[in-house]
Parts: structure tokens; C-alpha cells; sequence
């Protein structure tokens, strides 16, 4: 069981929440713009790494906000929560 | 029985508290306190199952959970508990006890033939042998199931109620041994909440197994008055016969508490269970060691036990485990054994040791008691059948030193500490050679103390269980100076111990050597396995089964290791153990379900109308978690029959459907037009208040996600239906886009799905049963035309009134307030009754979708189909972006070959073609076809008098009218069909319109 702290609600069992991947890829602006290959890797890449991943959860069952978690994937630690204001 | 190897004095049990319990049908007489293991032995029943794979004889070994061969049967019926451990089961009055694993009988197995035969049958024998012929595989895999059957599963659902318990606490201690309960004294006296778990019935661990002092008191004294001063504190939680089987991420802890009863009627000691799911902020481990087997031939004799066990039964139970004994070690601890014999008057025949010189405290006063010790010696065999019979010892040289007569034959390898919940929080371990085991290394998060920690000393155990207990409360923020001292015990030396691993040379080579005995994994086995390349420790276990038992090869895997390691000529440090993985014991699975089970184990979602289609006899069908109304039969009456009376009662006339379970969000703001027009494959800004539109809605990839109908109920105010199952995911997909992506704009969502019932009337004469009913809404065709939406009131509640259709003919879905749904429904139905109203199911709303050619998604899409698959490509704006927009210009989403929504009618009207049925151009010899697509939809049309089906076949739309077969699912037949457009009935939409 994973303890994710939830920036609104606290830390909560991964019951409550619903993962939704590698965060910090921003849709394109324009994606008309982009080749068949710019847009595939926005659309399939994802890094999968080993260590420090930042990702995307929702507090389904809670607040319903979405925020992103620092996780190391190898340990599954969790090292920390934000929300995407905060974020950069 | 009258229990003839009880010991007259001594032991915990109460010898004012007798009961009788059976096994196998006989009576075993015992006491208040007895195991079912102690109270067998009482009565001198050494044999207690058949192993696994070779059906050998097998004996109690343990006094404990590591147990390899006490597995049991407890009670019949729906409360019997298979897997259970006789060594940790309290004995009660009435309990019913069976043998697992042999047939007919445990004296007479059939099975063990399987021994006469074991040098031929090693380790992936079956898969290696059995594989032929292939085709007989089942045959033998049944065979080979019956023959290892370990108990059975009750036959009747359990009565018993299971449940789970969250608790959070600030240390929780694992095991009551004398290092956990002096961590608890410990922590508790800081004012820390703590839990105390033991898998034992009575807290006290090796205390009360032994006849060392603690604080100038007898060890189990001690305890007792430890458990008082806990259980008085109100921040300490108890809980006895209570196993923490796994420990998770963030140091979850989960404990499985057996609820024991010694209610006769129960026949099984244990009336369900609960699990407790802890959180806490620090946890002690003081899981204690296992003692470690040793390997000789016929070491699996019944009365081959391990010499700690003995010392168990002897001062804990007051049981003679034997009446004569001989006990082979490498270590000083089996001394203690021999002392603890010698007192209650067992006679000890000999003592083998491995090494040459045993010289410390314990040997000393050994020799002085006059038992005969044999220094460098080994036992080369047992000798016996169903029980022990003699040692013959030999020197390690493998010279004679004669037959020793014994029933009873102690062992003991030293101590592994048992380092599975540390190994689950992803402790390191490292080798400690003074052990010949791994150990954790300190200083990990979680704080081991005591045996667990490799200190085998008791007054260096109750020191670190102290010190671990306040440190793990200090680290929880209780450190307040509230510091007891450690419980003060004699210090005594031992002498190193003297890894053995091996016989050396070809000891005992003709008879087996078990490593595992609960899987009957013998050295041979291991020898196989290195010999064959299988090296890993984790490839031996795979190859051989190793550890792969209930009992998940407490004893086994470490001295696996140690065998392995000599084998290969390597560091055991590098062979290193299997991994430790959840559960240390079994766990029941009524535990693991909790309350979870029932109509408790997925919600049932109804709508307000469900009482009312019952009275009217619907069949029902789960869509999801909804149960919905499928069709309604009259008497005598199929469902062809039935759903063909719904259908052309719509098409002719008016039905009514409850059609409650469609998503509902409202997307108010306002920027809500814009929202919508970035979800949606089409443009929202500009429909006017009133006005409803038909979305799609697209994954980034360009894929149908769900489809539905929105309507712009004010300037800033949208409601959008979704599918009834897609509910929920289109509302999380919307929330994320909204929240991550654009939380510039100013957009709320609200899920109103089952705030609003929604009844739909269909059919020429639903206006006239709308306005029957009762509206202030006008209903002419000018005022309320196709595709609008008007706010009124339906039969006095207040309504929303959408003039929508998903069957072709004029209808109206009428929202109203769920709680004022049922008088809506019954009041149209009412009025309509005289226009001859048809209530209609699931069923039939497919049909007349079908016959429309209207897609459901995830029937005609399954994730991988393009609005322009499905003939939808005029949806899709190309003056705005959407979500999934520029997929549908990559390479794959134009290629002209994709699989197209078409119709497709069979030569024989009659022919209902399968759904799922493959499409082919024409059948031919060659197999496998080649695949044109696949039949999504198939229905008989009652108001065309023919079947109808819809397919997506590849390059479909640009050969409407081709020749194609459809694959029969069962019986190998091709049946011809051409292909057609897909709206089967009113192609002008003109009915909805009137």
C-alpha cells in the first residue's frame, strides 16, 4: 500500500486515489503543427524510469483533485506532493 | 486415552481443565493450554500426515508456526479450515481433527508406493516425463492433483463472519517472545500507543518453553506479569493468536487474529477471523529464529524433531515427545535439550556433535549429568518406519559408532532468524558467520531485537528488545525521559557454533536426505538442479519446488542455502535466500474477503422504478453495477416473442423506458462552451439555449471514447449525457483536462446522473401521452420541434423535457427529480394505457437502435475505431482543435483498409447471424481466412420481418453490396450475407421528426 499525501486532504491509502501517469507533458499548443513522429511521442513516450518519477494523481475517492507525486519507482517511496500551481 | 506420555509436573497447562478433542475420529483427552500437536504427543500419536509428493510417514516437527509436516483439517462442513497447523492450534473441547494427504487412510496409504519408487521420480519428473503423450496430460494432471491434495474446501458457504480492522498506533510490536515484550514494556512507558501481535495463543515466546529466570523469577512468570502491566495500560493493544503474515508499502503491517472458541458446536477452534490492516509509525520485529534442520538419511522420520520443539513440549505442555532420545547438533543449544530431557526423566542415549571439542557451560554439564556426548560425530541414518527406531551415528570420517536405539531423535543446526517481514520492508541482510545465517543489518527504518537480530542470548535480548522498544517510541515523538531499565538474566557463553551443511563424503547417499520435507525436496533434488544449470537460488526453488509449501519453507530455505553454497564451493553470503514474500502463514480466505462478500461485494444500482418492474414481471440484465429492466414477458411468452411485442409497440404505437442510468453532467461556467468545444469532435459555442446537440468525444489518440447527447440548458449552463457505463470515466476525464491542462478556464462540473430519473417515451403516439399525463410544456411540432429541450412541469413535478430519440420514432426523455420519478413513470403509464403504452427493456432499445444503425460504444467500438469507422466523419469540425484531432490524420487512422461500419443481411431472412461471428469474402480451404472484420450487432427486426446485423469490415463502406460470409461460432458453417448500409429502417429520419 502506498501512503499518498493528498496537498488538500492529507495522507491517504492508494485506495482512494487513481494514477494517471508521467506528469510534465503539457498537451501541444498547436498540434497541427507537429510531424506524425512529434505527435506519436507526445502520445505513446513515456519514460518509464527507475528512481525519481514525477506523476500524476487524482484523489478519486476524496477531494477529486488532481496533483503530482514525487515517487521513487525502485523503492516506491514517495517523496513528496504538489499541486500544479506550485509546479513549473 | 489417558494421556501415557504426560508428564506428571511441570508445564502451563491446566490440569483442572481437561477436554477432549478427536482425531480422525478418535478421542485425544488433553488440557486447557495443550496445542493439538501437544496434546498428540500426550498421547504418544507421532504420525500425523503423509507428505506431499512420496506419501512418507510424517511426524510433528515443531512446536510452531515453521512447521513442515503438522498441517490438518479442523472442523467439517462449511466451517472446516483446511491448512491448519496442528503445533499452533489450541486444543478444544469437541474440535474435530483430520490428517490431510493420504488415501484411504493415514496407517494404510496407498500413495506411499510413491516411496518404493522415489529415486526415479526427481525433481520435474512429471513435467519432464508426463508431457507424452500430450493428450494425456489431463488425465495425468488429475491423477497427480488427487494424489497431493492438501485438505479440502467446506461445502457449504462459511457462517462465520470475517472482518476488517484499520488501526494506526506508534509502535507496533511483532511478536511477544522476551524481546518484543520488554520493546512493548518499553514503548508503553513512554506513553506511546503500541500493539502487541504474538501468533501464539499465550504472549511469552521462547519463555515459556524454557527454565531460565528473568529478574530473579522464572521466565514464564515473568511474562505472565509483563502481559498484566500491558494489558492494564490503556495505550497498548494485545493481540494473541494474531499472525502478521506481510508487510507493505509504507509499512503497512497486515495481521491476520484467528477468533478462537470452545464452543463444541463450531467443531473448529476457530470462528472466523479478522484482519487488521496497521499503520504504524515504528515497528519492533521480534519474530525470534527458526532452528534449523539437519540433513541425514531418513531425516524425516516421525519422532526426528527439532531439539528446541522438544524442550517446547517438555517444560511448556509437560509432554515426553519421546521415551528415549538421541540429539544431533553443531551447536550448545541442544544441550539445553538434553538438561530439559534429563530433568523430566527422559533418558538421553547420546548426544552427536559435529564438533570436536564441545567444551562451553552447557556440554560441561551435560557430561556431568553422565549423558553420553560424541564429539565430531554425525547421525548417518535413522533407522525405523513410521516412527524413529535408532541413530546409527558415525565420525565425520565416516568410520562406525554404532547403532543408538531411540524413538525420539532431536536436531538441531543452529538459528536462522526468521527475517521475513524485515526482508518485506526491503531490509538488507547480511551473513553472519557466528549465526552460519543471514541477519538483518542494522539500522534500517525497522528495529529488530532479539533473536530476529541473530543475538540468541537471553539478557542481551531483553536489553535490546528495551532499548529497541524506546528507541522505535522516541522516533515516534515519545521521548520524554520515561526510560525503564532492561529486565536483568543470567549471562551465559556458549561456544561457537560449526556450520554443517553436508554430509561429508558419501554419508548416507542410498537413503534420501530431505531438505524440504513438506515438499519432499531431497539433496538429490538440489544435486539435479545445480547439475542441470539451475544455480540462482530463486531457479533451484522454481526448479525443485524448494520452500514453495504452506509452510513457505521456514526450514527449509535456510539451510538451503548453506547446501547450496557447499555444493557449488561458494560463499552462502552469495547463494543467499529466496525471497520473502507475503503470507508468513496461511491466511484464510473468509479473512481476506471481510464483509466483502455478498450483495456487500459489488453495490447493486437501481433505479427509482425497480420495485415497478418487478410487479410487471421485467427479466433483468447487470449492466455494470446497474440491474435494468431487459424485457418484460407477458405469460407464456419467450424473450423473442416478448422483445418483438415491445418493438413494433414502439414503432406503431407508444413504449415507455426507464432509462434512468444514463450519465449526467452538468458543465456550467462561462467558459463551458469553450470546454465543450475541446472535448467534442463538433462545435458548442454556438448552439442556442434549447437546443441539443449529438457529441463525440475522443482519447488523445483519436479513438472513440463515448458519445452522447448535450444540451445547452442557458447561456453558461450545458448537460451532458454519457453512456450509462462510461459515467464515471468521462466525468474523471474531464475533471483531469480541466484541472491540468486548462485551469485558466472557468468551468465547474456536476455529476447529476442520479439526481435526475429519465423516462423515455417512443412511438407515433408519445406526444399524446405526454400531454395525457399532464405538462404546461406545448408540445406542437413548432413549438417543441426535434433536438430541443423545454423546462416545465410532467404530471406535476417539475421536469426537463429533451426531444431526443434513440430508436427513430418521435420520443421525448423526461428528466424529473429521482425521488418524484416513480409517480412520474406511473402516470404515464396510466395515460397511455388507453393508446396501448408498451413498457420495453434493454432488449428491445438495442433492436430499434440497430435498426436506426446508432452505435454503442464499446458494441461497435472497442478503442480502436475513428468517428469516420463508424460513418461519423461529418462530426468532426475542421475550424476548431478537440482532443484526438491530430490522430486522425496520422498515417493509420487514413488508411483506406481500416474496418467500416456496414450492415449486413443475410440470404435467409430468418438467419440471426452470432455476434462476434468473424467476416470473411468466401470460405476456402486455407486456414486460418483471411479476416474482413467482425459482426458487432445482430437482431431480428420485427417491423422489417428479417434479421439485421452491423459489422465493421475492413474497406466496407466503399463495396456496400459484396458478397461476404460470416463464420458460425459453434458448428463450422459459412453463412452468406451482403453487405448494406447500415440504417436498416427509416433511412430519411423522418419519424423522428413528425
Amino acid at each position: 500500500m502506498l501512503l499518498i499525501p493528498c496537498p488538500w486532504c492529507g495522507p491517504r491509502e492508494d485506495d482512494e486515489f487513481t494514477f494517471g501517469g508521467e506528469a510534465d507533458i503539457p498537451r501541444p499548443t498547436d498540434p497541427d503543427a507537429l510531424t506524425d513522429e512529434e505527435w506519436a511521442d507526445y502520445l505513446f513516450m513515456r519514460d518509464n524510469r527507475r528512481g525519481r518519477h514525477r506523476e500524476q494523481w487524482c484523489h478519486t475517492a476524496g477531494c477529486r483533485r488532481w496533483f503530482i507525486v514525487e515517487r521513487d519507482t525502485a523503492t516506491n517511496q514517495i517523496l513528496g506532493a504538489s499541486t500544479y500551481d506550485a509546479s513549473p | 486415552m489417558s494421556q501415557p506420555f504426560r508428564l506428571n509436573r511441570g508445564g502451563r497447562i491446566d490440569r483442572h481443565a481437561p477436554l477432549q478433542f478427536t482425531f480422525d475420529g478418535r478421542p485425544i483427552d488433553a488440557y486447557n493450554g495443550d496445542t493439538v500437536a501437544s496434546g498428540l504427543l500426550a498421547n504418544g500419536v507421532t504420525l500425523v500426515g503423509r507428505s506431499f509428493k512420496y506419501h512418507r510417514p510424517r511426524g510433528i516437527v515443531s512446536a510452531g508456526a515453521e512447521d513442515p509436516n503438522a498441517f490438518v483439517q479442523l472442523g467439517h462442513g462449511a466451517r472446516t479450515l483446511p491448512n491448519r497447523l496442528a503445533t499452533v492450534t489450541p486444543a478444544t473441547p469437541g474440535l474435530k481433527v483430520r490428517h490431510v494427504n493420504a488415501w484411504p487412510s493415514l496407517e494404510y496409504d496407498v500413495m506411499s508406493a510413491f516411496g518404493l519408487v522415489a529415486p526415479f521420480i526427481p525433481a520435474g519428473f512429471y513435467y519432464k516425463t508426463l508431457m507424452w503423450p500430450r493428450r494425456f496430460w489431463p488425465l495425468y494432471e488429475h491423477f497427480l492433483r488427487h494424489a497431493a491434495g492438501l485438505g479440502h474446501a467446506p461445502d457449504a458457504p462459511d457462517p462465520d463472519r470475517y472482518d476488517h480492522v484499520h488501526a494506526h498506533c506508534d509502535v507496533l510490536v511483532v511478536g511477544a517472545g522476551p524481546a518484543g515484550l520488554a520493546a512493548a514494556h518499553a514503548a508503553a512507558h513512554t506513553g506511546a500507543r503500541v500493539i502487541l501481535a504474538d501468533e501464539q495463543a499465550e504472549p511469552g515466546g521462547i519463555l515459556l518453553s524454557t527454565c531460565e529466570h528473568v529478574d530473579d523469577q522464572p521466565g514464564p512468570n515473568w511474562a505472565d506479569a509483563t502481559v498484566a502491566k500491558l494489558s492494564a495500560a490503556p495505550n497498548v493493544t494485545l493481540l494473541p493468536n494474531t499472525t502478521a503474515f506481510g508487510l507493505y508499502e509504507s509499512n503497512l503491517v497486515l495481521l491476520a487474529e484467528r477468533l478462537i472458541t470452545d464452543q463444541p458446536d463450531h467443531a473448529g477452534s476457530e470462528h472466523g477471523a479478522r484482519i487488521w490492516r496497521v499503520l504504524p509509525k515504528q515497528i519492533v520485529l521480534a519474530t525470534g529464529a527458526h532452528e534449523r534442520p539437519l540433513l541425514f538419511g531418513n531425516n524425516d522420520r516421525p519422532g526426528v524433531m527439532l531439539a528446541g520443539a522438544i524442550s517446547t513440549y517438555v517444560n511448556r505442555y509437560a509432554v515426553a515427545p519421546g521415551s528415549r532420545a538421541v540429539l544431533f547438533t553443531n551447536n550448545d543449544s541442544a544441550y539445553r535439550t538434553a538438561l530439559d530431557l534429563t530433568d523430566a526423566g527422559i533418558p538421553v542415549a547420546a548426544i552427536a556433535d559435529v564438533r570436536s571439542d564441545p567444551d562451553g557451560d552447557l556440554p560441561s554439564e551435560a557430561r556431568a549429568q553422565g549423558i553420553p556426548v560424541y564429539p565430531g560425530a554425525v547421525v548417518r541414518h535413522a533407522h525405523g518406519g513410521r516412527r524413529v527406531a535408532a541413530a546409527e551415528l558415525c565420525s565425520l570420517d565416516g568410520d562406525p559408532l554404532g547403532t543408538v536405539e531411540c524413538d525420539l531423535l532431536g536436531v538441531s543446526g543452529g538459528f536462522a532468524p526468521a527475517l521475513h517481514l524485515h526482508a518485506q520492508a526491503r531490509g538488507p541482510s547480511q551473513w553472519d558467520p557466528t549465526l552460519a545465517a543471514f541477519a538483518p543489518k542494522p539500522g534500517h527504518g525497522i528495529h529488530p531485537a532479539g533473536a530476529v537480530a541473530g543475538e540468541l542470548e537471553l539478557a542481551a535480548t531483553l536489553r535490546q528488545g528495551t532499548q529497541a522498544g524506546a528507541t522505535a517510541a522516541a522516533a515516534a515523538g515519545y521521548s520524554n525521559g520515561n526510560e525503564v531499565e532492561a529486565p536483568g538474566a543470567n549471562d551465559s557463553t556458549q561456544a561457537p557454533i560449526q556450520p554443517y551443511w553436508l554430509p561429508p563424503g558419501n554419508l548416507a547417499r542410498a537413503k534420501p536426505q530431505f531438505v524440504d520435507l513438506h515438499e519432499d525436496v531431497t539433496l538429490d533434488d538440489l544435486r539435479l538442479s545445480l547439475r542441470e544449470g539451475y544455480e540462482s537460488i530463486e531457479h533451484v526453488k522454481r526448479y525443485t519446488t524448494l520452500g514453495m509449501g504452506p509452510d513457505q519453507g521456514k526450514l527449509a530455505n535456510p539451510l538451503a542455502t548453506g547446501v547450496i553454497a557447499q555444493l557449488l564451493g561458494r560463499d552462502p553470503a552469495s547463494v543467499g535466500t529466496p525471497r520473502h514474500r507475503p503470507a508468513y502463514s496461511p491466511v484464510s480466505l473468509g479473512a481476506i474477503a471481510g464483509r466483502h462478500i455478498g450483495p456487500l461485494a459489488d453495490p447493486v444500482r437501481v433505479t427509482p422504478m425497480q420495485e415497478w418492474h418487478q410487479v410487471a414481471g421485467a427479466r433483468f440484465e447487470n449492466v455494470g453495477q446497474w440491474r435494468r429492466a431487459w424485457y418484460y414477458p407477458q405469460p407464456g411468452e419467450s424473450m423473442h416473442d416478448a422483445v418483438a411485442r415491445e418493438c413494433l409497440a414502439v414503432r406503431r404505437r407508444v413504449g415507455i423506458l426507464d432509462y434512468s442510468t444514463l450519465g449526467k453532467i452538468e458543465v456550467t461556467g462561462p467558459d463551458a462552451g469553450e470546454f465543450l468545444d475541446r472535448v467534442y469532435t463538433n462545435a458548442w459555442k454556438r448552439l442556442r439555449p434549447g437546443r441539443c446537440r449529438y457529441g463525440l468525444m475522443l482519447g488523445e489518440d483519436g479513438m472513440i471514447f463515448d458519445d452522447g447527447v448535450t444540451a445547452r440548458l442557458d447561456d453558461q449552463r450545458y448537460l451532458m449525457f454519457t453512456s450509462t457505463a462510461n459515467a464515471a470515466p468521462v466525468l474523471a476525464w474531464l475533471e483531469q483536462w480541466l484541472q491540468t491542462e486548462w485551469p485558466d478556464l472557468r468551468v465547474y462540473l456536476t455529476s447529476v446522473s442520479e439526481h435526475w430519473s429519465n423516462i423515455a417515451l417512443a412511438g407515433p403516439r408519445s406526444r399524446d401521452v405526454l400531454a395525457a399525463a399532464g405538462t404546461d410544456i406545448r408540445l406542437a411540432r413548432q413549438d417543441f420541434p426535434f433536438m430541443t429541450f423545454r423546462e416545465g412541469h410532467v404530471a406535476g413535478v417539475p421536469a426537463r423535457v429533451f426531444r431526443i430519440s434513440f430508436s427513430g420514432e418521435l420520443s421525448y426523455e423526461i428528466n424529473v427529480p429521482a425521488d418524484r420519478a416513480r409517480h412520474v413513470w406511473e402516470a404515464l403509464v396510466d395515460a397511455g394505457r388507453p393508446l396501448g403504452i408498451t413498457p420495453y427493456g434493454t432488449e428491445t432499445m438495442h433492436v430499434l437502435r440497430a435498426e436506426k444503425g446508432f452505435i454503442i460504444v464499446g458494441q461497435e467500438t472497442d478503442g480502436s475505431v475513428t468517428p469516420n469507422d463508424v460513418g461519423l466523419g461529418r462530426l468532426i469540425s475542421r475550424r476548431k482543435d478537440f482532443l484526438g484531432k491530430r490522430s486522425l490524420s496520422r498515417p493509420d487512422s487514413v488508411r483506406p483498409d481500416r474496418k467500416q461500419l456496414v450492415g449486413l443481411l443475410t440470404d435467409d431472412p430468418a438467419q440471426v447471424l452470432p455476434e462476434g461471428g468473424h467476416v470473411v469474402d468466401a470460405p476456402g480451404p486455407r486456414r486460418p481466412l483471411p479476416m474482413r472484420g467482425h459482426v458487432t450487432s445482430s437482431y431480428f427486426s420485427p417491423v422489417l420481418g428479417r434479421s439485421i446485423a452491423l459489422a465493421m469490415v475492413a474497406g466496407g463502406r466503399a463495396t456496400l453490396g459484396e458478397r461476404l460470409h460470416v463464420a458460425t461460432l459453434h458448428d463450422d458453417r459459412w453463412l452468406p450475407v451482403r453487405s448494406c448500409n447500415p440504417v436498416f429502417y427509416d433511412p430519411q429520419g423522418a419519424r423522428q421528426h413528425v
